[in-house]
């Protein structure tokens, strides 16, 4: 087993020891809600390792990495981007996602890019953000995430 | 209100069983049409649920139990009134410990503007809690190795800090102007 899932676990068992060392009402009304959370997240879940697997299925050999390749520059991160800005998934969700994109070939200045574009760039719910922020703030806030999505992914290309 | 929510929530549970059993099927029939890749998507997307499935329950009992110690009514406490790099701080850590989607983070932070909070802090918080939450980042450890994952962290965290001064800033600079032209009735509009 990998060492990241023993990891992982090994500190979610602590910190739930430690929580029923504390509170025991209070860390059962945690385990209600993971549970819920749990059935809300399951067809999501399914459904992108299902895209998954039709991706690396159905996208040529090397499909990705032959685009990644081709425009690997500015360009390609600058459409990863405002793919990550449209796209509407849990974020949890976008890294098995931009894993698989990666074990297929794309660079890491575009799975970087996706990643940050994608979680922190809503425009399906800035409507929502302009009416709760105002216009000014929304759409800097957005704007600007949109550059650092690009400029994140750049220097991860550059240094990973 | 709150009965709406959950009517609203379960309508979206419904919906997205039902898109589910619809991809399963359009999967299905792929599959008979294409034999050839039956290989391939099965080996693939079982290897991916595998990886989920390990770490999944152990992410979503941190995100219950984070949910319910660190309510909203303390970040709004904390983070309505600090400044400078405590300020900045405290953002980053309300913002990357609750859970849920960016969009129910919008009512909050609007509450904390009206309270009188840092626009900087606003926007360090709200990009914190889209994305470098910890659930969310024991996933991307997962999924993309400790490398990625490092890299990713600190490189958002310090572009997440120069965006905030940023939006701070140039709102600032553009209330000052409007006030000159027109008096100062209205900064506070936003």
């Amino acid at each position: 087993m990998k060492l990241t899932v023993i990891f992982i676990n090994v500190f979610a068992l602590c910190c739930l020891l430690f929580a029923l060392y504390k509170d025991k009402a209070k860390t059962k009304k945690a385990l209600i809600i993971t549970l819920r959370s749990f059935i809300r997240i399951i067809p999501a879940i399914l459904m992108i390792i299902l895209l998954i697997g039709f991706l690396v299925g159905f996208l040529p050999e090397n499909g990705i990495a032959k685009i990644s390749d081709e425009h690997s520059g500015f360009f390609g991160v600058f459409l990863t981007a405002l793919l990550g800005a449209i796209m509407h998934i849990p974020s949890l969700l976008s890294f098995p996602l931009a894993a698989s994109l990666l074990e297929n070939g794309a660079s890491y200045a575009i799975v970087a890019t996706f990643i940050v574009s994608l979680t922190m760039i809503g425009t399906i719910t800035l409507p929502l953000e302009i009416k709760e922020l105002g216009k000014k703030v929304a759409i800097l806030r957005n704007g600007m995430s949109f550059i650092i999505a690009i400029i994140i992914g750049l220097i991860m290309g550059a240094i990973l | 209100m709150n009965g709406k929510m959950k009517e609203k929530q379960k309508k979206g549970l419904i919906r997205d069983w039902i898109f589910l059993g619809i991809s399963i099927i359009v999967a299905g029939t792929l599959m008979l049409i294409f034999p050839d890749k039956r290989e391939v998507i099965t080996s693939t997307s079982s290897q991916f649920f595998m990886e989920m499935i390990w770490i999944l329950p152990a992410v979503m009992i941190l995100m219950g139990l984070f949910s319910v110690w660190v309510p909203q009514e303390t970040v709004v406490k904390y983070l309505g009134k600090s400044s400078g790099i405590k300020g900045i701080t405290l953002a980053l850590l309300f913002g990357a410990l609750p859970t849920g989607p960016l969009y129910i983070a919008f009512p909050l932070a609007s509450g904390l503007i009206k309270k009188g909070a840092r626009v900087s802090n606003i926007v360090i918080f709200l990009s914190a809690w889209g994305c470098i939450k910890i659930p969310q980042e024991l996933v991307e450890l997962q999924f993309l190795g400790a490398k990625f994952m490092a890299a990713r962290l600190v490189l958002t965290i310090v572009f997440v800090i120069i965006m905030g001064i940023s939006i701070e800033k140039i709102t600032e600079w553009q209330n000052k102007k409007t006030n000159k032209t027109q008096g100062s009735e209205d900064n506070e509009s936003i």
